[in-house]
Formats: structure tokens, sequence, C-alpha cells
């Protein structure tokens, strides 16, 4: 565990040294721009469209680190070649892969965790005084978080075994597949044989199913989440990354580094 | 009799390649050879010759084909064996984010040294390799050569007992190649075993007990290097001078004239009557040197010898 957090802190200092957190201001500054912008059309919807584009931003922003940053975990570590003398130490790969994930996952949740408080403060702006609902905000920036590090998981599953195009490619197919998932399961009024389904059915629970963690339009529009299903979205969250993970350690236990 | 620091057992390592990696290229073939503990053991081969496959093998940065090897009488196939192992990899390159201190800390953490005695040990690494007046450069900014003593410094940090170095003096000047010829006759005087890899021969003979060498993925001899390569000299060179108005000595029709200087090859049996010739014709004799074969000569013979074996080969197969 020692040599997970070693690596995970040197990771996170990475991402500190190459600027990865610079992105806060352009979230700064998208907040501050918006809500400036809803302070002039008050027309009731303040909230609506600041929590909208509030999340969206932390989810693109978050998709982009996580994406890009995650295939380049293992990656570039093998084309620079830091990784020879690295692995030459009593270091197993598996816990060099975990430190690298719980890296990268504690960035976004530096990240994500400024950016919801950012958005939070740009809420208070343009509404005021806040009611206790509010707070799911950071309900939603949580989901939001565990997303992402289901992101970074799979990013880092296909670095260990493709180029980091294809692995960026890979990434993103998923993510748009896993964002139909739940459509799979529920597809109505289409004519298909039944195996087709069957086998659609039996893909909609392989595909990582994004939208458990998708309250956006609940919280935007005032609404609670549901404690049961905040603790559903993270126990998938959980297995699903543990499922992944482990895959991504068995792949890379026997890569040969060239 | 001790244990070797270094067993290898028939190590294989082939490479797919190809479409759909059907095909398979041998980059070491049955290798199979000791290092002994205490010594200093080159591992000598052209470029391509399988002396990094062998070192990533034994590194567990790749896996062998077939074969095995054992560290300190622990199997490669464990991580922990390298607790008491130090690598550099050839032409290093680190976390150019860090310094040189904060890259030498963070791996000095994974052999659970406590932050006291990492914080002694890096300071004494850095002045080791003389890196102590760039501690708080980012090593971005490092020269090649400066990285290789940082990667000279990572790999003897925990004081090992095995050091495993791949092509530790490329990129160095020749000051910095005599620091990490000094260091590695400092690792040797404190009983550590010490395997290198390199293709320069006077490197091999001048620190090596013993050296290995390895052309076209086989291990082609081991021994003591000036047994091994034959570094028996093959003649003698005089270098001299005439006097403009002097005598022309005989020699004159042999040598190689460079500028005002001569250049004569001569049997070593030749060598005094020679002399005696340039003595009386009034010559100032500059320098007299043996002749040795030089590595990329003895490895030129060696891949000479393996296509004229193939070929034989081919011709009985027809």
């Amino acid at each position: 565990m020692k040599n997970v957090l070693t690596v995970a802190a040197n990771t996170f200092r990475e991402a500190v040294r190459d600027r990865v957190l610079y992105n806060l201001v352009v979230f700064a500054l998208l907040m501050i721009a918006a809500a400036i912008f809803v302070g002039q059309i008050s027309i009731g919807i303040e909230q609506s469209i600041i929590v909208s584009l509030g999340l969206t931003a932390i989810s693109v922003i978050g998709l982009f680190i996580a994406v890009f940053i995650g295939v380049g975990l293992v990656s570039k570590e093998m084309d620079k070649r830091t990784l020879y003398a690295l692995l030459a130490k009593p270091l197993e790969r598996w816990q060099f892969l975990l430190g690298k994930f719980f890296g990268l996952v504690l960035t976004l949740a530096v990240n994500t965790a400024a950016m919801g408080i950012g958005l939070f403060l740009a809420l208070w702006v343009v509404k005021h005084p806040l009611e206790k609902m509010d707070l799911y905000v950071f309900v939603a920036v949580y989901l939001i978080l565990l997303k992402l590090a289901l992101i970074v998981a799979l990013a880092l599953l296909f670095s260990c075994f493709t180029t980091q195009f294809l692995a960026i490619l890979f990434t993103a197919v998923l993510y748009v597949a896993g964002a139909f998932a739940a459509g799979l399961r529920t597809m109505q009024g289409v004519n298909l044989p039944s195996s087709t389904t069957a086998m659609l059915h039996g893909i909609s629970y392989v595909l990582p199913n994004f939208e458990n963690f998708n309250v956006m339009a609940a919280v935007a529009h005032g609404a609670g989440v549901p404690g049961s299903m905040v603790l559903y979205a993270t126990a998938y969250a959980v297995v699903y990354g543990a499922v992944v993970l482990a895959t991504a350690a068995m792949v890379f236990s026997r890569r040969d580094l060239k | 009799m001790s244990t070797p620091a270094i067993e290898i057992e028939n190590l294989t390592k082939e490479y797919p390649f190809g479409f759909l990696n059907l095909k398979k290229k041998k980059s070491l073939e049955n290798l199979s050879m000791q290092v002994e503990t205490g010594e200093v053991f080159g591992f000598l081969g052209p470029n391509g010759a399988g002396k990094s496959t062998t070192i990533k093998l034994l590194m567990r940065l790749i896996f062998p084909t077939t074969g095995t090897a054992r560290i300190l009488g622990k199997s490669i196939n464990h991580v922990f064996m390298h607790g008491d192992i130090g690598y550099l990899p050839e032409q290093p390159y680190f976390y150019d984010y860090l310094t040189a201190p904060e890259l030498l800390d963070y791996f000095a953490r994974f052999h659970g040294l406590p932050a006291s005695e990492r914080h002694e040990r890096v300071n004494k690494m850095l002045k080791k390799v003389g890196l102590e007046t760039a501690k708080k450069i980012q090593l971005r900014n490092y020269s090649k050569g400066m990285l290789q003593r940082v990667g000279l410094a990572q790999a003897i940090l925990h004081e090992p007992q095995v050091v495993v170095l791949d092509e530790p003096m490329s990129g160095l000047d020749p000051l910095g190649r005599r620091e990490v010829r000094d260091i590695i006759l400092e690792l040797k005087k404190e009983g550590r075993t010490v395997l290198f890899s390199t293709h320069i021969l006077s490197d091999a003979e001048m620190l090596c007990d013993r050296v290995g060498v390895i052309v076209g993925g086989k291990l082609r001899g081991v021994g003591a290097p000036e047994n091994l390569l034959g570094i028996a000299a093959q003649g003698m060179e005089v270098l001299f001078e005439l006097e403009r108005e002097g005598r022309r000595p005989e020699l004159l029709g042999r040598a190689t004239r460079t500028g005002e200087r001569y250049r004569a090859q001569l049997k070593e049996e030749e060598l005094y009557g020679a002399l005696e010739e340039l003595k009386v014709a009034g010559a100032r004799i500059l320098s007299v040197t043996q002749i040795k074969p030089t590595l990329e000569e003895f490895f030129v013979d060696l891949v000479e010898a393996d296509r004229a074996q193939a070929s034989a080969v081919e011709v009985r197969g027809k």
C-alpha cells in the first residue's frame, strides 16, 4: 500500500507541475461570465442555468483530463522510458498501475472539488439566500468524480496494450456507448430478432453505464438526489472500476517494455 | 563454494513481428552464464547483439520466452529480488519535472529507507556523482551526461549487492567516463558485484575481471579480457620525424607520412633493428606502441565467421 501511495503522490505532483490545475482558471472565468450574464436576464431560471452550465463544464473539463492524461499514465512512461528505472525497484507492476490511477483520481478530486466550490459561489451570487437543496450540487459533483474515476480506469486499461491514439479512441467510443447503455436495456418499438435483442441486452450490462452518475437535470431544477442512488452509483463505480483495474494489472503484468 | 551473484540458464527471447505477429525473431538464444560474487563482469557486443535484452530480462522489464535466471539466489520472477539490485538503464530518462534530489528521494522510498536516511544518502550520492551544485535544477534542463550521472546515483543509492549498468559510459565526456570507472572500481572494492554492458574494449580491459562476448544473440565466450579477446600485440607501430638533411632510412619505404611525421608498422622482432636504423639516420622517435586488435575488428571477425557458417549450412542443406 505504501508503494501505491508513493506512486500516487508523485503522479499528483506531476499533474500540479505540468499545470493541469490551470484549467480552474478557465472554469472560474466561465462561471464569472455566466453569473454576470444570468444576473442581467433574471427571469427565474438563474439556478437552472448556472447549475447546468457549471456541472456540464465540470464534467467536460474532467473528461478531457481523465482521457488525455489517463491514457498517458502508462504509455507516456513507456515511450519516455521513465518506467525502466522505476520497475527495477521492489515495486510490483500492479502497485505502479494503482498508484498512477489514484494519483490522477486525486488530481481530479481536487479539480472537481475546486470547481464545485466555484459553482456554489456562482450560484450564491445569482441567487441568495441559498436553500438547503442547493447543497445537492456537491452530490452531483461527487457523482461526476465517480464517473471520471471510471473513465481513468478505462483509459489506463487501454493504454496498457495499445498506442495513445487508439487508447483515446477506445475510451471515447466506450464513453459514448456507455451513455446509451441504459437505453439498450429499455429499447422498445424496434423490430429486432430476439437473439439480437438478447445480445444487446447483454452488452448493455457489460458497457459502463454512465447514466448512473447523471443527476444534472434533477439538481439543476432544485430536486434532491436519493441517498440510495448515491450509494448504488458508488458501489457500481467501485466494482466496475475494480474489474477494469484488475484486467489492466493482468495485461500489464506480462507486458514487455521495449 | 558461494552462490554466484547472477546465474543465467538457457535464456531465450523471441519477439513476434510481421503480419498478425506470426513471425518470430530471436533476440537472444540459449544464453547461459554466471557472474561470480564480487567480480566486475563486462558484457561486450556490438549494437543489437542482445546485451540490453539480457539486462532487461534480468530486470524483469521483458519476459523470457524460455529459460530462467537468478540473482543472489533469488529467481528473477520475484519482485523483491530488486531490493538488493541497482540498475542503470541505457540512455536513462527520468521524470523531467523533478529535481535530482526529488527523484532520488522518490526512488529511495521504494527501498523503505526512513526520511532522515534518505536525505543523507541522497546528498551523499549527488556529491559522489558530481551533481551537488545542480540540486535545484529540474531534470528537463539536464544534459545527457548529467542524466547519466543521476541514473548512476539512483542505481547505487540503496547500496545494493549487485549493480547492473547498461552502457554506463555512453554520453559521457572523458572526465565523466573516468568518474564512472572510479565508481565501478569503488563498488568492486566494497565487495559488490558489477555487471555492465559496453562496446568499448578499453573500458572492459581496464575494469573487468571477466567479460562475456555476445554477438547475434549468442554468447561467444566468457573469460578474462586478455585471454578472450586475444589482446596480445599483433605488432609494433613507430612514430618518428626525420632531420631535413639527414640520411633516409630503409624503413621509410614502409612508412606512411602525415605532415612531418612518419608512421611505420613492424613485426615485434624487427623493432630493435628498425630503432637502430632510425638512430643512425638521426631520426627523432616520438612513440613506440603495440598494435592491438580493436573490439570492432574482433566483432567483425565474429560476425563474418557467423555468416560463413550460415552459408556453409545453407550449401549443405541444398
